[in-house]
């Protein structure tokens, strides 16, 4: 009888494990449709053609002006952190030598980097940028502080892309005479590319949801970012804000919040796209890793 | 010719090596701005009077700065974020690194991945109209967001620890008679803790952190909170509530705040760092 007892016992406990992890992983599924369709279903209604004026204004509460300067933001930031996040990565799998006091204080830095939150990377472009080197409120501000916060994320994606080209490549080009910059750039880079894309794509992501970091950078302004003589040129000294930032602009003044309903539709929607995109190349970079 | 190759080798050496230490710069930088303009205002206000403080009203004459109520906030925020996220986010770890069918794993980990990707003013946007009308602008509200926030950060760590337990742990459980949640449950998910808890660390980093879904939710009164149906301010949301107008030993204050939160993120990083060298 005891032993029939405890065989049903572990047969429902195994059925009862079984049930938690199914359902933890059913409500995740639950909450993240949940979430998207209700942006999507409260937003979408109200994204009309006069969200994309040129010029904003309080009647029409055009999203365009923060839709371009969150693509100029991006751009800036992405070209100056991907060159020291790369550089930097190129260091540490290729050059460095493990146990090093400079590359584990290098490793220690970015690590930290990595956590600190948005709103003290703010606080400090407000404090630098901002201040101490006089900049105000302004696109280039908002870039940098920026730039600082997606480094090691560059750094990371980067770092792993070069650790997961085979040793073989390297070993087959010095094998053949070449330098060793010749097989960081001729072999070892164009062999990690997809990575160092998928990484730079998760910056994406991170640069266009980034609202805390801006406000105190790049401040609230909305308009375009176009220098005088017009566009392409922008002024990167006038102060603009981002598409994340316009968001909680619009809760503050509560006036707009459909509004910012169809802001939240259109950046879930690019969230999404550049979500894809990260998962596309990160699924044929594990392909060729292995 | 020879000559010449060297020189570049050793001078693109040393660009790498300076390009690696971008981020040091950067973190000294942080750390000496913040601690410069931070640390005026603890000297004026008092150490003692500005961590436990229980009153912050900086109109008032004399204006009081403390941030207990602040502090309290982010703390009350994160443990119900924890409590809603962290059990969720383990067993989702659990489902993804040992139950997961390899076609749902296609669907289900990009899934993951745009859960972590929402930016946290959407998340704020669906706090308010889903959970605010419901549960108030309260604690409640906030941590059930940040919870649903912390969610990927803890599945996507606990699941790469959980994936690091060598494969024999599960399969001698197997052998010796256990089902197969038994064996994953009792010997792999123990072997695995240290990482698991890493992930939950990280998580408190993330909830401690976040500013902009919370300020839409939790109501942002700066008070001492009787429940979990009242609203609270965290640290964070003091900064970018008050930033924008304060002046003088008012900014050093929300300065200093900062500092505070910075102080309190170095060391929950620490922790994580610690835990997750020994789970390797």
């Amino acid at each position: 009888m005891k032993i029939s007892f405890q065989k049903n016992n572990r047969k429902f406990s195994e059925i009862f494990l079984g049930a938690l992890t199914w359902g933890a992983a059913l409500l995740m599924c639950a909450v993240l449709i949940y979430i998207v369709g209700f942006i999507v279903w409260r937003g979408a209604p109200y994204l009309k053609p006069s969200l994309f004026s040129p010029v904003y204004n309080s009647v029409n509460v055009s999203l365009l002006p923060a839709l371009v300067s969150t693509v100029y933001m991006t751009v800036f930031a992405l070209a100056l952190a991907l060159p020291f996040g790369l550089g930097a990565a190129v260091y540490l799998a290729e050059y460095a030598r493990r146990g090093r006091k400079v590359v584990r204080m290098i490793r220690l830095a970015t690590e930290t980097l990595a956590g600190i939150p948005s709103i003290i990377h703010g606080l400090f472009g407000m404090l630098f940028f901002v201040t101490y080197l006089g900049w105000g409120f302004s696109l280039l501000a908002g870039v940098f502080t920026l730039t600082v916060m997606i480094l090691p994320l560059i750094m990371r994606a980067s770092e792993e892309a070069l650790l997961a080209t085979p040793d073989s490549y390297r070993e087959g080009a010095f094998a053949l005479g070449a330098g060793k910059l010749r097989v960081v750039f001729r072999i070892v880079l164009p062999a990690a590319a997809p990575g160092v894309l998928a990484g730079v794509i998760l910056a994406v992501g991170r640069i266009v949801g980034e609202t805390a970091a801006l406000i105190y950078t790049a401040g609230t302004v909305a308009q375009m970012p176009f220098a005088e003589t017009g566009p392409p040129l922008v002024d990167v000294f006038s102060s603009v804000r981002t598409l994340s930032v316009h968001m909680y602009a619009l809760t503050r003044e509560g006036l707009h919040t459909n509004e910012g309903f169809a802001t939240a539709a259109t950046l879930l929607i690019v969230v999404i796209a550049v979500n894809a995109a990260a998962a596309r190349l990160a699924g044929r970079v594990g392909r060729n890793g292995a | 010719m020879k000559y010449k190759r060297m020189t570049s080798e050793s001078v693109m050496r040393a660009v790498f090596f300076l390009t690696a230490l971008v981020s040091v710069l950067a973190v000294l930088l942080i750390s000496l701005f913040l601690l410069v303009n931070g640390l005026p205002a603890l000297a004026k206000i008092g150490l003692f009077d500005f961590l436990l403080g229980r009153e912050w009203s900086p109109s008032d004459a004399p204006p009081l700065f403390g941030i207990l109520p602040m502090i309290a906030g982010s703390f009350y925020v994160t443990a119900t974020a924890l409590i809603v996220g962290a059990p969720v986010g383990l067993l989702a770890a659990v489902f993804l690194a040992r139950v997961c069918p390899p076609r749902l794993y296609r669907v289900l980990k990009p899934g993951v991945n745009l859960l972590a990707g929402i930016p946290s003013v959407v998340y704020g946007y669906f706090g308010m109209a889903a959970l605010v009308p419901h549960l108030g602008a309260s604690i409640l509200s906030a941590g059930i967001l940040l919870g649903v926030m912390i969610l990927p950060t803890v599945a996507t760590i606990a699941e790469s620890a959980l994936r690091s337990v060598p494969e024999p742990y599960y399969e001698g459980a197997l052998a010796l008679g256990a089902g197969h949640y038994h064996s994953v449950f009792r010997v792999v998910v123990p072997a695995a803790r240290s990482g698991i808890l890493a992930a939950a660390v990280l998580g408190v980093g993330r909830a401690v952190g976040e500013t902009m879904a919370v300020i839409m939710v939790a109501g942002n009164q700066p008070r001492l909170p009787h429940s979990i149906f009242q609203g609270v301010r965290t640290m964070t949301a003091n900064i970018v509530i008050e930033m924008g107008y304060a002046a003088e030993l008012h900014r050093e204050a929300l300065i200093a705040t900062g500092v505070v939160l910075f102080v309190f993120i170095l060391l929950i990083n620490l922790c994580f760092s610690a835990l997750n060298r020994s789970s390797r």
